[in-house]
């Protein structure tokens, strides 16, 4: 082995966006289950026609539900852990964002290769064509679907959560208003956030289908799984 | 050993080691300039403590959005409070003519003021959003005293980091920094769109901190304490919010 298969940057910040991450969706879910209705504009409340509402039981006895009975309340550690979370995954993502630009990351592995750019190579990939026998690299979904996770769905989710600030509201209105009020913000951040999680089920799912065992090691150690010279040859849609 | 592994060990050594300086430099930072948190302690002290300092750093001064008149909701949410005790019931029923609010503590003149003395000391409205944790919002008209009037009518002392504002129902006490205390928009209220702040809405005198959640807004407030330090009120983490885990700062 010469050259590793992931950088020991991109597996640190990987595993500790994966830590992140599973707590931020965890509490976030939980978090909603004490309002479980979403609102567009400014302002929303019980006494405010919802743009929609999920019909789950609440945390809360002020929420109609039509439930009979009241979950339990976790609000309190889950936006303690909501907010540390956070605050690992904006810091690992600046650090990552900056060394990956700096390291030539983003260049070589993510940007999609020349030859690529075109819609029949989008095609191919998705109907799983390989066009570079051999080489260990990412195809052109992938890298798409890699730079969209971390270019659009990080930063937006980022920015519609900050948008729910009241004290980073107070020093920066503009991340707020631009997003139509308060309410859009919430309802926006509970969008992105569950296409990051529609990416992670994705994700995950691909990586079983193409040997869990072996690219779990690669991202772990960064060495290519050697002995299973055909897992690494198929495991190229992670 | 050969020579590349050793280059990492020493790379890796001296990353660990500048990572420990690095955040033992920033933990004498945030004590020396108070930006710890009272709960900023425990698993998700490190957390609370960057949030807290990040806003003290970014926004110190910031003031909370307000809006026109027209965005006043026409349905605010009137949160439901625990059943009242007998004191305030007797209160109540003669229109909360004997409330009084104490100001006592690290000040140099210990009050003890009627409401209308409240009101005497200055009036000042605003039309800010109600956020609570839980998700939902509505837009109101507040109308109150500063706290800094009632502050500098006390006269506090130059050592005091803490306002303790204690309500009259049971568990109802919570404090703010300095920043937030003597911020223009943090008002004892007693007003509501153009009226009386009604009692589900936390008259006859509510806290309104706009710029932090609803739960930092206390209902039904009649005293506050100038301390320096929230070491041995309660269990030293700021707030009874707090101590039913839920993080002192909520303006996130």
């Amino acid at each position: 082995m010469t050259t590793p298969r992931h950088s020991a940057l991109v597996r640190v910040t990987h595993w500790l966006t994966m830590v992140a991450f599973l707590a931020l969706a965890i509490t976030g879910y939980l978090i909603v289950l004490s309002h479980p209705r979403f609102y567009w504009g400014e302002q929303g409340n019980v006494n405010t026609k919802p743009l929609f509402s999920f019909h789950v039981p609440s945390s809360r006895d002020t929420v109609p539900t039509g439930y009979g009975y009241v979950l339990p309340d976790e609000n309190g550690w889950s936006r303690y852990l909501h907010f540390e979370a956070a605050w690992l995954l904006v810091i690992t993502g600046v650090v990552y964002g900056i060394a990956g630009f700096w390291s030539g990351h983003f260049r070589k592995d993510l940007w999609p290769v020349r030859g690529e750019r075109s819609w029949p190579a989008y095609w191919r990939a998705l109907r799983g064509v390989k066009d570079r026998d051999g080489v260990r690299t990412y195809n052109v979904v992938q890298r798409t679907v890699y730079l969209g996770v971390i270019f659009l769905l990080f930063p937006a989710v980022i920015w519609t959560g900050l948008a729910l600030s009241p004290g980073f509201n107070a020093a920066f209105p503009f991340f707020v208003d631009v997003l139509g009020g308060r309410q859009s913000a919430r309802t926006l951040h509970f969008f992105v956030s569950d296409l990051l999680v529609v990416f992670l089920v994705v994700h995950v799912v691909m990586i079983a289908l193409n040997g869990f065992w072996a690219l779990m090691w690669e991202m772990i150690t960064g060495r290519a799984a050697t002995s299973t010279t055909e897992v690494t040859e198929d495991a190229e849609s992670d | 050993m050969n020579s590349i592994s050793r280059r990492k060990l020493i790379t890796g050594g001296a990353v660990t080691m500048a990572g420990v300086a690095g955040l033992a430099a920033a933990d004498r930072m945030a004590r020396r300039f108070g930006l710890i948190p009272p709960d900023g302690g425990g698993i998700y002290g490190p957390g609370e403590t960057l949030t807290y300092a990040a806003q003290r750093v970014l926004g110190k001064h910031a003031l909370a959005r307000e809006f026109p008149r027209g965005m006043i909701s026409k349905t605010p949410f009137m949160n439901e409070v625990a059943p009242h005790n007998d004191e305030f019931k007797r209160h109540q029923a003669v229109g909360f003519r004997d409330w009084t609010l104490t100001v006592d503590g690290m000040v140099a003149h210990p009050l003890t003021l009627t409401l209308a003395d409240v009101r005497a000391l200055g009036t000042r409205s605003q039309i800010t959003e109600v956020v609570c944790e839980e998700g939902w919002s509505y837009v109101a008209e507040w109308i109150g005293t500063p706290v800094e009037a009632v502050l500098r009518e006390a006269g506090t002392l130059p050592q005091v980091r803490y306002i303790v504002y204690t309500a009259m129902e049971k568990d109802g006490w919570d404090s703010l920094d300095m920043a937030d205390a003597l911020h223009p928009q943090t008002l004892l209220t007693w007003g509501m769109n153009d009226g009386d702040l009604p009692v589900g809405f936390g008259g006859p005198l509510r806290m309104r901190v706009p710029r932090q959640l609803g739960y930092k807004s206390v209902k039904y407030v009649m005293r506050l304490t100038a301390v320096d330090s929230m070491k041995g009120i309660g269990r030293g983490l700021g707030s009874a919010a707090a101590e039913g885990g839920y993080a002192w700062y909520s303006g996130i």
